[in-house]
């Protein structure tokens, strides 16, 4: 079963440099394993094409059912030398919702 | 317990904020956090211009305006409003509210010192490119040491009403309260991470309480009177994250979790002058209405270095926008960027960058954006960077001319050519924590 992400988890988003953060949160806690399964850094990294120019890392935080992704070279720059209008990736939580999961609470089979 | 509320995440923050944390209800100490990695540079330009200056101007003016109140409770204020002239910016509290005893924290400037520093063999390399600080030392405008909690304490210990610092971590306005009220010591890990913690969650004002919250935000009551964060802290590192009764906004642990994980790194190193705290160690519960408690957290010992905040001249940027209406509006803002560049390259101009966005298309969201079949409007905006200031002047003179010479629909131009920037960029380094020394001074 395909959703968008906004139907399990909510987001946040800030910048470090021309770094951007965003912080996938689980609505319910039992949904975690799923964000793990289903939301990659290689599905965020295509999420966002040539907008992100460098690496995704994903971090886990099992104990608030989250997880934390860093796009490097994501800002054009970043901080006052960006000239985009989402200098500080406010908006990048946001877009990430609409990624296409597999909401299924097992992997499907191969 | 103590009560510490935070009333302002950045210079510009609400103003009504701190005034009404001091008059709806009880808290002890009062953190202000004026200072973003770029504000530094700010400041620095001001005091170079008139050296009475240098310092977040709307602290003193705040301070009188509360002034009765915090002095008649109790109240302590903490704030990183010093800038680079933290004693300027006590002596005009002092001006303006000559009831109060003010003390600052000195020793995170660094601007008389980088050459020495690089003299002894501090390189101070850029922690996101490697490029040694000597490559761009004759464009320095700023340079500060990030400070930690116990300066900030020990400035409380003097019984100061205001403490003001110059660049000290965000987080530290909240530690510092607690070292302060519980006696904890540099070894205490586990509790230092957790006021390390409180104060992340509160370093951004409203961003805890319902500001710039996703969940369900049609149903966060009262935004227009939303309540500024306070933590109740305990001497055991456990702490309640709520608001005042009767404001607006929404505390809950949801709400809680997405300002923990707002400009977060590794979640388990989040280092700070003062501990290394771990953010997989953190327990939330919602204990009742607006009250959030959070519990178990775990940290490390302060790491040998200290985080240095930058600021040098880079050059020059400008931004210009026009707006095109259906039919076809992004097919005429594409036509007309084309034409733009075109005649950029024909008048031989150098930029570093020249970047585009459709705003209305996909301007945030790139290729993850929706696409709208031939949307109401699309505005154009491009941008361009530089070294040289003529270029990027010329630039703006290129806009305009399309609403008359280029497809039609052309308008939103009625501020005329947009102006022309300088670009101060921001350098992290590291530096030996031994280098910096930290001392308290009461500005009588």
């Amino acid at each position: 079963m395909k959703i968008p992400l906004s139907q399990i988890a909510h987001t946040r988003s800030g910048d470090k440099g021309d770094m951007v953060n965003i912080g996938v949160i689980a609505y319910r806690p039992g949904d975690y394993p799923i964000l793990v399964r289903e939301v990659t850094a290689e599905r965020v990294k295509a999420h966002f094409g040539d907008l992100v120019k460098g690496t995704v890392t994903r971090y886990e935080l099992p104990n608030l059912g989250a997880l934390n992704f860093l796009l490097d070279e994501a800002l054009g720059g970043g901080g006052t030398l960006s000239l985009r209008i989402d200098a500080q990736g406010k908006t990048f939580g946001a877009a990430l919702l609409r990624l296409e999961i597999d909401a299924s609470s097992h992997p499907p089979q191969q | 317990m103590i009560r510490i509320a935070n009333g302002q995440g950045f210079w510009g923050d609400w103003l009504e904020a701190p005034v009404r944390l001091v008059e709806q209800g009880p808290i002890d100490y009062l953190a202000l956090d004026y200072l973003a990695e770029i504000t530094m540079s700010i400041v620095q330009k001001q005091k170079l211009a008139d050296p009475s200056l240098g310092y977040a101007r709307d602290f003193p003016p705040l301070i009188a305006r509360i002034a009765r109140p915090i002095r008649e409770r109790g109240i302590k204020v903490v704030a990183n409003a010093g800038g680079v002239n933290p004693i300027a910016c006590a002596r005009e509290v002092r001006r303006l509210a000559p009831g109060l005893k003010v003390a600052v924290v000195l020793g995170d400037d660094l601007y008389d010192r980088i050459g020495d520093l690089l003299a002894r063999g501090h390189t101070m390399q850029n922690m996101d490119t490697g490029e040694p600080l000597a490559s761009i030392k004759d464009r320095i405008l700023s340079a500060n040491a990030y400070i930690g909690a116990f300066p900030v304490a020990e400035a409380l210990a003097t019984g100061a009403d205001v403490v003001i610092a110059g660049r000290c971590t965000d987080t530290a306005l909240a530690l510092a309260p607690m070292i302060h009220a519980f006696g904890w010591s540099p070894d205490q890990h586990d509790l230092l991470a957790a006021g390390t913690i409180a104060g992340h969650i509160i370093e951004c004002g409203a961003q805890c309480t319902g500001g710039n919250c996703q969940v369900d935000w049609q149903s966060i009551p009262d935004m227009a009177n939303i309540g500024y964060p306070i933590v109740e802290a305990e001497s055991d590192g456990t702490f309640i994250v709520t608001k005042h009764e009767g404001t607006g906004g929404r505390v809950h642990s949801d709400v809680v979790k997405e300002q923990l994980l707002y400009e977060l790194g590794d979640p388990q190193n989040y280092i700070t002058p003062d501990c290394i705290a771990d953010f997989t160690s953190i327990q939330l519960a919602d204990i009742g209405p607006g009250r959030v408690r959070v519990s178990g957290i775990r940290g490390g010992p302060r790491p040998p270095m200290l985080k240095v905040s930058i600021s040098y001249a880079w050059g020059y940027k400008a931004i210009g926008t026009l707006v095109y209406s259906w039919p076809q509006a992004f097919q005429k803002a594409q036509a007309a960027d084309a034409i733009v560049r075109q005649r950029l390259a024909h008048l031989g101009l150098s930029f570093d960058e020249i970047y585009t966005e459709y705003l209305g298309v996909n301007a945030c969201h790139g290729p993850a954006a929706q696409r709208i079949e031939d949307p109401a409007e699309v505005q154009l905006r491009i941008g361009v960077r530089g070294a040289g200031r003529k270029d990027i002047d010329r630039f703006t003179r290129e806009l305009v001319p399309l609403v008359l010479n280029g497809p039609p629909t052309g308008t939103g131009f009625g501020d005329g050519r947009p102006p022309v920037r300088e670009v101060v960029a921001y350098w992290p380094a590291l530096l030996d924590r031994s280098e910096i020394t930290t001392h308290v001074e009461v500005v009588e």
